[in-house]
């Protein structure tokens, strides 16, 4: 480890980075306290090490730091995070400190935020089925332990809303209540506010750890605090033994945070002025859900991606898609038009949702009943958007049929509200809905799936 | 000599000096950990280092020392069955190593230094043996024979040959002049393996998946390019192919993808079964895994480990299938690299060569004849799957792919949103060996594949138009033929070319099924042409128990395969039976 190395004064300082020489032996991502006398100490990372010059990288707002004044301290240590069960209940800052006029946590534990990867023969599969309580969800994406799945919406959409009844929902197979590390990342006051008012109601808060960086707070502290919360959350998941769900909002803040950085050191910009290594960078945040062979816990991520201009090509919904194992994406329209939540299944995936479902799972034939409802759903979209042309009179009846269908699916079976259903409740809902149509519309239903179906209600 | 000393570091590179004899594509150590680096730009005697590993913690001043050598892969018994990481290493022993997360600057070689193989000699002492002659044979796996060759560059007279248990470092053989030869050789995984020559393919590359082997099919040795936005099924696909395609060896690359699909492969694949060698599927296959959250550089480079193994077993005389998922993430971190380089950007801040390299990777496939004797063939096929951003097929790594790859599978986003899966676009797609490989289809598996395949292309190309009319017409003003023609279409669509990868009976299409299930279909459309020509209305025609029917034979067990086939054929023929009768056969 190396030894604390002082600097009285800066070489230079643009934007929120700190030019600071010479650094014979700095070290790659080091934690740096600035002081300038009069004003609060402030904190960095180093970000680029040489020996002639080294970047530090300010998590703070740099207004009114005077280089030439700063005292810098080149630490000697890593970025760290205080972790342990003792943070539940707590609301902490985006870097790990109080903010809610508690004293600082003690912790079990300290941990470097960047985390090593998981080695891949040491992932296991995740299959255990998460009983969100939402049918659009439950039924037809089905959401498992240890999967990233994030929440597409656009500006105005209820995502935050979703992932707040995703959470209070939530119960896995054995129905073990879930840990909740929420980290806010440039959200409002009033987000904040959603939030912590739906968990003191629903009594979640005291199994949950709150990490806020919020608007007014400093940008750069943004690119920390998923670290900071994800550190917490491996502790708990693969330390402790539990269970957690992760909710990140919103990684497009983090990403402009991103942004931000790599225009201030003047690299080439990608995509949309986005760095090119986005994608890497955010990988480095996903790829830390998962579960841990022989160890108990999980580690399940819900991040909420605001597409710009509900644009799901714009580069951060577009690598987020890359990287996560599905999306919910929310539909404008379908909230125009009154249906919450407004999940529209057809772009939607949970691809690990095969190995969440059937017989010992959810329930068998789950599989077919979810194809059979898309497939229905998604020729009434079709004959939807035909009828607009031709009329509903000119429809083929079965087309008619598929049309009465969406409707129905879209008002009944997503739009159920902030009502908390169970999976039978929601394969009940979807047989309903199925037999208002003829036998041979169901093409996807097979023979063994359909006599089992009315074997059980018969 | 003076140590070579970091002395800038940013991101995954790292500038050092003195070091004036450094090689490009040189590996040394960097750091007191020793992480794995690769020289990429020499000025005077500072050299800029890509780093293969974690960067952070590491510190100016720290040391670095050059190997002498650059990366390299050891190649030889053992690999089957084994997952690696991007340079080579097994992730196993570096969980043995390390524990559950892996920690930077570990070292441990590819194959088990301490496992013994029983080596049997095909040459004699006094023998003389030049590259690529095969020495002799171990058992790697029950059943399957690896052949030990003469590493590339070496030839000599056999001074004396053992048979007997060897480590891969213990020699088993010497040439004259002192050089020992033993089990597994280093090659240097950037450089293609030498053959003898290219032989052009007239064989097909048999997927399992019928939109492909149908309409679309591969050639032994060729290469095809699977561009798909996110959600398309690009995975599934690759994932499809290794279980089920028609190979004697599967190098499954995951360059920069996620972590549980690989845990899936892993607790999948020991526990399925390879129908053609009755071996468990993990015996044919080679994982080479770089997940999209480990180090950058390392994924440039796991492409290359991959086809160098697949490119050794290829000279064994096997034939090789190579998934590359994706190509895209490859491009990225050479994107990434030249970008902390300060190079000059070209299309969509890619570099300039990024063409270049793309196209020396994909010829590095090919149906060959390998060095040496006795005379083998091996091929090397290609599948690589591109993540297109926003699922635009206009961006340069799609496009540069377009330009060497013999096939293209599209995959695209509204299939997928119907579950059209394999979500394989029919209109965008092509095969440039279909019509090479029609004589193969023609003698192994129906002398009317190639017309039958041309009807059905025919069909779907006039969906396509008949659609647009019906979008501005309505269906229901469509005259009858044309009403058949969209009946028949969407049969064609749901029972030969989607699939799914989750029913055990359906997920793998051995041609024989494909053929009939086409056969079917094609009857069904002229059966039922003929039969409005005879007079029948649309309404009167039984399409739905056509079809049904059809779906039955694409559903069955490979037991019930033909009882179900003639229930369809059946189906079928009922279509042409007379108009007064046809109306009263489903209520």
């Amino acid at each position: 480890m190396l030894l604390p190395r002082r600097y009285r004064g800066a070489h230079a300082a643009a934007g929120p980075l700190l030019y600071v020489r010479p650094t014979p032996n700095a070290a790659l991502g080091e934690w740096v306290t600035i002081r300038v006398p009069g004003q609060p100490d402030r904190r960095g990372q180093v970000i680029d090490a040489g020996a002639d010059v080294s970047v530090v990288q300010v998590l703070e707002d740099t207004l009114g730091l005077a280089p030439a004044t700063a005292d810098v301290t080149l630490t000697g240590e890593a970025a760290t995070a205080v972790v342990g069960r003792e943070l539940l209940g707590r609301v902490l800052t985006g870097v790990g400190q109080p903010a809610d006029g508690l004293p600082p946590p003690v912790g079990e534990a300290v941990r470097p935020i960047w985390a090593a990867p998981l080695n891949a023969v040491r992932r296991e599969r995740p299959r255990d089925f998460i009983e969100t309580g939402v049918s659009a969800i439950d039924g037809m994406n089905t959401l498992v332990r240890g999967q990233k799945l994030p929440v597409f919406s656009g500006p105005g959409l209820p995502g935050l809303e979703l992932a707040a009844q995703i959470v209070e929902g939530a119960r896995a197979p054995r129905g073990e209540a879930f840990a909740v590390v929420f980290v806010g990342i440039g959200i409002t006051a009033r987000e904040t506010d959603m939030f912590l008012e739906r968990f003191e109601r629903s009594g979640a808060r005291e199994r949950s750890v709150l990490y806020l960086n919020e608007t007014r707070d400093p940008t750069i502290e943004r690119l920390l605090a998923p670290r900071v919360a994800l550190a917490q959350a491996e502790f708990l998941a693969f330390e402790a033994g539990m269970h957690v769900l992760v909710v990140i909002a919103d990684v497009t803040h983090y990403c402009e945070a991103l942004r931000e950085i790599a225009t201030a050191r003047e690299e080439i910009p990608g995509r949309r002025g986005y760095p090119g290594y986005l994608y890497t960078d955010l990988a480095g945040i996903f790829e830390r859900a998962g579960i841990v062979r022989d160890r108990s816990g999980s580690l399940t991520q819900i991040p909420i991606v605001t597409m710009p201009d509900d644009d799901i090509t714009h580069p951060i919904p577009d690598l987020t898609g890359y990287i996560t194992e599905g999306q919910l994406v929310l539909s404008r329209d379908l909230h125009r038009r009154g249906v919450y939540p407004p999940i529209d299944v057809l772009p939607s995936l949970s691809r690990l949702m095969g190995a969440g479902i059937g017989a010992d799972r959810t329930r068998a034939g789950h599989r077919e009943w979810a194809d059979q409802l898309y497939a229905t759903y998604a020729r009434g979209r079709e004959a939807r958007l035909m009828a607009t042309i031709v009329g509903v009179a000119s429809l083929p009846e079965a087309d008619r049929r598929a049309l009465d269908f969406a409707e129905r699916f879209e008002r009944e079976l997503v739009g159920q509200g902030e009502t908390r259903r169970d999976i039978d409740e929601t394969f009940a809902m979807g047989w309903r809905l199925l037999d208002a149509l003829p036998r041979e519309d169901l093409t996807r239903i097979p023979e063994a799936v359909w006599a089992a179906r009315h074997q059980e209600t018969s | 000599m003076t140590v070579a000393r970091i002395e800038r570091l940013s991101g995954a590179l790292a500038e050092a000096r003195p070091l004036r004899e450094v090689a490009l594509y040189e590996l040394v150590r960097v750091g007191a950990r020793g992480l794995l680096g690769e020289v990429i730009r020499v000025d005077g005697d500072r050299a800029v280092i890509q780093v293969y590993e974690d960067t952070m913690g590491l510190c100016v001043g720290e040391a670095v020392s050059p190997t002498g050598a650059p990366l390299e892969v050891m190649l030889g018994p053992g690999l089957l069955g084994s997952v690696v990481d991007g340079v080579g290493r097994p992730l196993q022993r570096l969980a043995d190593a390390t524990g559950d997360f892996i920690r930077p600057g570990t070292a441990v070689d590819t194959l088990d230094p301490d496992r013994k193989w029983a080596f049997t000699p095909l040459v004699a002492s006094g023998q003389r043996v030049s590259a690529g002659d095969v020495l002799g044979t171990v058992e790697e796996r029950p059943g399957f024979v690896h052949r030990i060759l003469v590493p590339p560059g070496t030839d000599g007279a056999v001074e004396r040959i053992r048979r007997g248990e060897f480590r891969v470092t213990e020699a088993m053989a010497r040439l004259a002049g002192g050089r020992d030869l033993f089990l597994s050789h280093r090659w240097s995984v950037r450089n293609p393996r030498p053959i003898a020559r290219r032989l052009s393919s007239r064989r097909p590359f048999l997927t399992g998946q019928r939109v492909c082997d149908f309409l679309f099919p591969a050639a032994e040795g060729g290469a095809v390019a699977v561009p798909g936005g996110f959600g398309t099924g690009k995975t599934v696909i690759e994932q499809s192919l290794a279980r089920h395609a028609a190979a004697d060896v599967v190098v499954y690359v995951g360059c920069g993808e996620r972590g549980n699909e690989m845990a899936e492969v892993l607790e999948e694949f020991p526990r399925l079964t390879d129908p053609r060698s009755g071996r468990s599927l993990m015996d044919r296959t080679v994982l080479v895994v770089n997940t999209s959250n480990m180090p950058v550089v390392a994924r440039e480079a796991s492409v290359y480990v991959g086809i160098a193994i697949a490119e050794y077993y290829r000279d064994q005389g096997y034939r090789v299938a190579l998934m590359a998922d994706s190509l895209s993430r490859w491009a990225e971190a050479l994107r990434e690299i030249a970008a902390r380089l300060q190079e000059m950007p070209g299309e969509e801040g890619y570099p300039t060569y990024l063409g270049n390299r793309l196209g020396k990777f994909y010829e590095r496939a090919g149906l060959v004849r390998a060095l040496g004797e006795p005379s083998r063939e091996g091929a090397v096929t290609l599948i690589s799957a591109i993540s297109p951003p926003g699922g635009d097929f206009s961006e340069p790594v799609t496009q540069a792919s377009l330009r060497v790859a013999g096939a293209l599978w599209a995959l695209d986003p509204a299939l997928a949103h119907q579950r059209q899966f394999p979500a394989v676009d029919w209109e965008v797609s092509y095969s440039l060996e279909a019509g090479a490989l029609t004589p193969w289809f023609a003698e192994h598996v129906g002398p009317d594949w190639a017309a039958c395949r041309s009807r059905t292309l025919e069909l779907l190309q006039r969906e396509r138009e008949l659609r647009e009319i019906a979008g501005l017409v309505g269906p229901e003003a469509l005259q009858d033929g044309d009403r058949l023609l969209l009946e028949a279409a969407r049969i064609v669509r749901e029972t030969v070319l989607a699939q799914s990868a989750y029913d055990p009976n359906d997920a793998n299409s051995p041609p024989d099924k494909t053929y009939r299930l086409a056969r079917l279909a094609d009857a069904l459309r002229s059966t039922a042409l003929a039969a409005l020509d005879a007079g029948a209305t649309f309404e009167s025609l039984n399409l739905a128990a056509a079809g049904a029917a059809l779906a039955a034979v694409r559903r069955a067990a490979a037991t019930d395969l033909d009882a179900r086939t003639a229930e369809a054929e059946a189906a079928v023929a009922a279509l042409a039976v007379p108009p007064g009768q046809a109306g009263q056969v489903t209520p």
